[in-house]
């Protein structure tokens, strides 16, 4: 759901066509009928920014119908916990859960917790949590709350799941997916039959499900399914995202994102961590692997500041900046509209194309003091100034843009050392082939060398804010005329040593007193034994089907999470066609094909004993070690800002009601409403659906594809997909042009009448769907307009994510007045 | 056969029965089926001095590569049979990473704007690379905050942001995650997140 597969990541989607062909049922569940569709068994229309609806009723189905993976609900899940009585659902508040401030839009989890606990969260915002940790009288993390493993306590999760997803029904997912209740009961019956011991299911999705109002929800929803499958941690289970770029993945574990520092630490917020202590006290869990926050926190600043540092200066925790909103990408680029931003790095993105509300991006760097943009090609971004839309509109004039720019050729994938985190965690290794051209470097070229010229202007300063730059440790070995700093170094400190200097083999080695360093604790092991793990390549077809020895994947190469949940209780395997990791009574440690995802010598029978900490503190029957109750969550207590359970809202522009809640729309989505970013409330005049996606041909923005001779001439032109439905009510013609509006701008493009998209029954209104997708620019050799200027800037509230999936749009045949 | 018939004995030997014939090929559907011009041509990659493992940089999928490279060029770019994520296959995109190294639109020299400018100017990237120090400084000292109205500490700059592209590599981000969090820059985010 949620992706387009075999046209987006064709490759990976070949293990779809060997799991169809070995009898899988394929099932497809997307706007679109794509090739996907077409080698799907079964595929299923959807109206864009309804999938909460459609989810939730397989819930439902699940839940009336008992067909549950019951021992692995009760054992696994928090199904038996008991939640806070001051708990109200989104049933009992018309679309609110308990805690709404309606002032401020946001929610106080304080009555969404369990009944004597507070579990904090192991991602996500923790922020809840620490509020939490100020109610007296709470035990904090004591991974005990209260549970009725019968499942019968009204206020069990299990019960409160059942009524919250009661109204789910066949119908309601018909009237408003779109979804003829028939096909709907196929697909839930479909997956309840391919799941439980002998058989599990996974679940696919794409930026299909996260660009929406309530993206994280939707991909909550899915975890609800598995989590009551029981396909979670097993074989052939999993919700497995597909990222849409190599490093994705690896640019979340190690974050070039605002409120994260590596391996999933949160950014220190000015209101709640004044000091390391606070930090820890407030986010560490005492239970499972977030137990060892203090080790991983410690080492990281190690591996920063190195010697600069010590217990006397808490380790340069107060030399961190402060986080204290939403600083993510979207409201940066309003600061720079009100003047706030002055500079502006871009490397290797192009929000002049590829970022909602584009128009918005290109009219905000041209207020910047100064840009850097470092690409392969001249994007749109660096040229906004003198060839962009704008300019060719006369809204802006050259001589009128203060932006000083700095445009810096990069060196390609093949001229620079490095590695890549696959969608699936693998770390894999790209050897340089040859050395870059002319000013061409590589990014890490480009890093090493500013931060040595800046500390080289520092050098003498006693400004208190200059002392972390000056103590940052930045020795890393050079190599070549250009003076390429050793990627190999990089990965090595990333990886992490102790005192002696030797490369640690795994995280629970690193220490709390700075005898070990180490720059991201999740990616220990990368470099164990001082040999680069991620360039391994012992051929697919000479090993066991999990291939271990290909790359290495996080933490400690284990290639599926949680797969102690592989096994049941007692640690027998759940059945001998899905046997996995298990435990071997006769030499005492989990065995099996992966590497076990759980402290390998702890009997299934394991009681944490008083005293004991971190993974010890956990039951050895609790598979799910990052949490800190060891249980996977269908019910949220603690992390979201939208509610511990997924809920339908309709997306933030749409053609029809929320015909559940007199709450329509995600109630904490962020707007941010200007006259560059006015949104749709008015169904009629922008009366249709639309959605964008990509084409195999191209990548994102285009900056990496549509300069490229052949894949240009495969995809040379923008073009709409639409309905003959729709056709006719527009009079569009195929080939001809049609002229595209939403309430922030107005675009063209080629017109593609097609049974791929067809019209919907919404209750009682046909809804109309117009895909676009979405690559093209004014530059490159395939050149057109782009999509992006059509969506608006309305975001989930957990991720800060655009709603780039579903907005409302007018249609109309002919081409813009020049 | 429209050219290089050049005697009877060749005539005979390359008659199509027999060389089914001697080759057990009654079906012609092997190599006696090629013609001389398919026998002569030679794969673009048979004369590599080198060849590099990589990975492919469009999706996530992490398709394995082998890079060829003769003369100081990467002469092309295909799947690697040994990846048991990808067994040699490559999408579209990955198949035409020889181009995205080689295109004609690659740009190989630092271009600089002025401030109003309306057009490019060449810049050194040894000079490039100083200006940008110094704009960072500068901005970074001119907005810098070191508390909030409350008191509590801050420690940065919200004067600069840093958008990064998901093709960056771990190593990479890590050294921009690391200088940027030291110089009080929390406005650094990727691709990752939109």
């Amino acid at each position: 759901m949620g992706s387009n597969m075999a046209e987006c990541h064709p490759v990976g989607f070949q293990w779809v066509m060997e799991a169809k062909l070995r009898g899988a049922t394929v099932i497809h569940v997307d706007p679109r009928f794509t090739r996907t569709s077409a080698n799907a068994s079964i595929h299923v229309p959807i109206r864009a920014g309804s999938d909460i609806a459609f989810l939730g009723g397989i819930i439902n189905y699940i839940l009336q119908n008992q067909r549950d993976f019951r021992e692995y609900v009760v054992a696994y899940t928090n199904a038996a916990t008991i939640v806070d009585e001051g708990f109200r659902d989104t049933e009992d508040l018309d679309g609110l859960f308990s805690g709404w401030d309606a002032e401020g839009r946001r929610y106080d989890p304080t009555s969404w917790q369990y009944q004597g606990m507070v579990a904090k969260p192991s991602t996500g915002l923790r922020e809840v949590a620490v509020r939490m940790a100020a109610v007296p009288d709470r035990p904090v993390d004591v991974p005990e709350p209260d549970q009725d493993p019968t499942l019968q306590h009204p206020r069990c999760v299990y019960q409160i799941l059942k009524r919250h997803f009661s109204r789910y029904t066949p119908e309601l997912v018909e009237q408003v997916c779109g979804v003829p209740r028939e096909r709907f009961l196929e697909v839930a019956e479909t997956l309840c039959q391919n799941s439980g011991r002998e058989r599990t299911s996974a679940i696919c999705y794409a930026v299909g499900w996260t660009q929406h109002t309530v993206g994280v929800q939707n991909i909550r929803a899915a975890a609800i399914i598995q989590l009551l499958l029981g396909n979670i941690g097993r074989p052939g289970g999993g919700i497995l995202a597909l990222r849409g770029h190599a490093n994705i993945q690896g640019a979340t574990d190690i974050p070039s994102l605002f409120d994260l520092l590596p391996g999933y630490l949160p950014m220190p917020h000015a209101h709640h961590h004044p000091t390391l202590e606070a930090y820890l006290a407030m986010d560490a869990a005492p239970a499972g692997y977030w137990g060892r926050m203090r080790e991983y926190t410690v080492s990281l600043l190690r591996a920063w500041f190195g010697d600069a540092v010590g217990p006397e200066n808490e380790w340069g925790f107060g030399w961190l900046p402060r986080v204290d909103g939403d600083h993510s990408v979207y409201p940066a680029v309003l600061g720079m509209l009100d003047g706030r931003v002055q500079g502006f790095f871009l490397l290797g993105e192009n929000p002049a194309v590829g970022s909602a509300n584009s128009k918005l991006h290109r009219i905000a760097m041209s207020k910047l003091k100064w840009l850097v943009v470092r690409d392969l090609v001249e994007i749109e971004s660096a040229s906004f100034w003198k060839d962009g839309p704008e300019i060719a509109s006369g809204e802006l004039r050259p001589e009128e843009i203060p932006t000083e720019v700095f445009f810096l050729p990069a060196a390609s994938h093949v001229e620079k050392d490095g590695s890549f985190t696959n969608t699936q965690r693998l770390l894999q290794w790209h050897h340089r082939a040859l050395p870059p051209k002319g000013d061409c470097r590589s990014d890490l070229w480009f890093f090493y060398h500013l931060g040595r010229a800046i500390k080289r202007k520092l050098a003498g300063s006693a400004e208190a804010r200059d002392r972390p730059v000056q103590a940052l440790t930045w020795g890393y070995p050079i190599e070549g005329a250009e003076e390429e700093p050793s990627a190999e170094a990089v990965l090595a400190e990333i990886n992490g040593r102790d005192a002696s200097g030797r490369p640690l083999g795994t995280f629970t080695e690193l220490k709390d007193d700075g005898s070990t360093a180490c720059g991201c604790w999740i990616y220990c092991g990368a470099y164990a034994g001082g040999v680069n793990q991620v360039a391994r390549r012992r051929p697919g077809r000479e090993q066991s089907w999990v291939a271990p020895e290909w790359g290495w994947a996080w933490p400690a190469n284990r290639r599926i999470l949680y797969n102690r949940a592989s096994a049941d209780p007692e640690g027998r395997p759940w059945s001998e066609r899905k046997r996995y990791v298990f435990w071997d009574p006769v030499a005492g440690r989990w065995t099996g094909a992966d590497v076990p995802d759980f402290k390998v010598d702890m009997p299934p029978d394991y009681l944490p004993s008083p005293g004991a900490r971190a993974e010890m503190l956990l039951r050895g029957d609790e598979p799910f070690v990052m949490q800190a109750d060891g249980k996977g969550w269908l019910y949220v207590p603690n992390g979201l800002q939208d509610g511990p359970l997924p809920t339908h809202y309709e997306p933030h522009e749409s053609p029809v009601g929320n015909p559940l809640y007199g709450q329509g729309a995600n109630p904490v989505r962020q707007r941010f409403e200007r006259s560059l970013n006015r949104t749709n409330q008015d169904g009629e005049r922008y009366p249709y659906v639309v959605t964008t996606y990509r084409l195999t041909e191209h990548h994102t923005a285009g900056g990496m594809s549509r300069f490229l001779p052949f894949l240009a001439e495969l995809q040379p032109e923008m073009f709409c997909e639409v309905s003959p439905e729709l056709a006719r009510e527009r009079n569009l013609v195929n080939g001809g042009w049609a002229v595209i509006s939403t309430a922030r701008a107005t675009i063209e493009a080629r017109v593609l009448v097609t049974d791929r998209l067809r019209p919907l029954r919404v209750g009682r209104r046909l809804v109309h769907q117009v895909g676009l997708p979405y690559h093209w620019g004014s530059r490159g050799l395939a050149r057109g307009a782009s999509a992006n200027d059509l969506l608006a800037i309305v975001l989930d509230p957990n991720v800060h994510i655009q709603e780039a999936k579903a907005a409302t749009c007018d249609i109309r045949p002919g081409r813009l007045s020049r | 056969m429209s050219s290089g018939v050049r005697g009877g004995e060749n005539l005979l030997a390359r008659w199509p029965v027999l060389r089914q014939l001697r080759a057990r090929d009654p079906l012609g559907l092997g190599l006696t089926a090629q013609s001389r011009r398919s026998a002569e041509r030679r794969a673009r990659i048979a004369d590599a001095e080198r060849v590099v493992r990589s990975v492919c940089p469009y999706c996530a999928v992490g398709c394995g590569q082998l890079v060829y490279v003769r003369d100081n060029r990467v002469t092309q770019i295909e799947g690697d049979p040994d990846s048991p994520i990808s067994r040699g296959r490559l999408c579209p995109k990955g198949a035409a990473s020889e181009q995205l190294v080689n295109h004609a639109l690659r740009e190989y020299r630092v271009k600089y704007r002025r401030p109003y400018g309306t057009k490019w100017e060449e810049l050194s990237l040894e000079r490039a690379m100083d200006m940008i120090a110094d704009r960072v400084l500068a901005t970074r000292a001119e907005t810098w905050e070191e508390r909030d109205a409350e008191g509590r500490m801050l420690n940065r700059t919200l004067g600069i942001a840093s958008l990064g592209g998901a093709t960056l590599d771990n190593e990479e981000n890590y050294l921009i995650k690391k200088l940027f969090t030291a110089l009080g820059v929390v406005q650094v985010e990727n691709q990752a997140r939109i």
